[in-house]
C-alpha cells in the first residue's frame, strides 16, 4: 500500500502542509508524526492542504485534533483548507465542523 | 428480515493488519451499489466497516496485526424495510460487555473514541454480541429506505 506523500511549504507567517492520499488507521501515524515535528516556533497559522485527500477514517479526525490542541498550546492556529465531500462528511458526523477552523482553499485559509 | 433468492453473500477471513482496511471498505462499497444505496450512503457504509474493523484491531486484539478477522457482506430484503445491506464483523478477540460499547460524549473535544459513534451514526442497526466460542460479533444493517 501506498504511504501518504506529505510535504511542507513555508508562506510568510504561515506553514502550509500538503497531504496527498487516504488517510486511515495505517496511514495516520504518519500524518501524526509529520504533524508534530513541524517547528510551531517560526509560525502563527498552519494551514492543512486536504485537496488531495480524497478519504478519511475517525483516526484522521484524531490525528487533526490532537494537532490543534497541540498548536492551540504554542498560540498556532491550525485551519484544514479544501475539505471534499466525503472528507468533510466524516467532520460534520463527529460534530467538529464548529470546533475546526475550515477553509474553502488554502489561499482563502492563508487571508483570515 | 430474509436473505432473498438471488442474494449475493461475500466471506472474507484477514488478519488484523491495518493496511488491509481499505481492501474490505472498497469490497463493501461495491456490495452497496450493487445493493441500490446512493453514493453517499455507498460512502457511510465503506466507513462503518472501516470503523467497525479499527475498533477490532485497536481494542479486540491491542494493536496486534495477525489475529483473525471475518466480514461477511449479504444483501438482505426485509418486509418492512425493503433492501439492505447487513455486515457482520467478528473477531476472537477480548470479549466486553455489550451493553458498555456505546458513542462518547461528543461535547468534550479530544482525539479518539469516535467510530462507535460514526457507526451508530450512519448505521440503522447496531448490535454486539459476545461470541459463545471466544471474541465479539457486531452486526450492522442499512436499509436503502431509512
Amino acid at each position: 500500500m501506498n504511504d501518504l506523500s506529505i510535504s511542507v511549504q513555508s508562506r510568510g507567517q504561515a506553514a502550509v502542509v500538503h497531504v496527498a492520499g487516504e488517510v486511515d488507521m495505517h496511514r495516520s501515524p504518519q500524518l501524526r508524526d509529520r504533524l508534530h515535528m513541524l517547528d510551531t516556533k517560526k509560525v502563527t497559522r498552519v494551514v492543512i492542504d486536504l485537496s488531495e485527500v480524497p478519504y478519511m477514517d475517525s483516526s484522521g479526525i484524531a490525528t487533526l485534533v490532537e494537532a490543534m490542541q497541540k498548536y492551540k498550546r504554542a498560540d498556532t492556529a491550525l485551519t484544514l483548507a479544501s475539505l471534499q465531500p466525503r472528507v468533510k462528511a466524516v467532520v460534520e458526523i463527529a460534530r467538529l465542523d464548529q470546533i475546526f477552523d475550515l477553509a474553502g482553499s488554502v489561499d482563502e485559509a492563508l487571508e483570515e | 428480515m430474509n436473505e432473498h433468492n438471488g442474494c449475493a453473500k461475500v466471506e472474507m477471513t484477514l488478519p488484523s493488519d491495518p493496511q488491509l482496511l481499505c481492501v474490505v471498505r472498497v469490497a463493501a462499497e461495491r456490495m452497496a451499489t450493487r445493493v441500490g444505496f446512493d453514493e453517499q450512503q455507498v460512502e457511510q457504509i465503506g466507513l462503518a466497516v472501516n470503523e467497525a474493523l479499527a475498533n477490532v484491531i485497536e481494542h479486540g486484539y491491542e494493536g496486534a496485526t495477525d489475529c483473525p478477522m471475518e466480514i461477511v457482506l449479504v444483501d438482505v430484503d426485509s418486509p418492512e424495510h425493503g433492501m439492505g445491506l447487513r455486515i457482520a464483523v467478528r473477531d476472537r478477540g477480548r470479549q466486553v460487555d455489550p451493553t458498555v460499547i456505546r458513542s462518547r460524549e461528543l461535547n468534550e473535544v479530544r482525539p479518539g473514541g469516535l467510530g462507535v459513534h460514526i457507526i451508530r451514526t450512519v448505521m440503522d442497526d447496531v448490535e454486539y454480541v459476545r461470541r459463545s466460542d471466544g471474541g465479539m460479533e457486531m452486526t450492522m444493517t442499512k436499509w436503502v429506505v431509512p
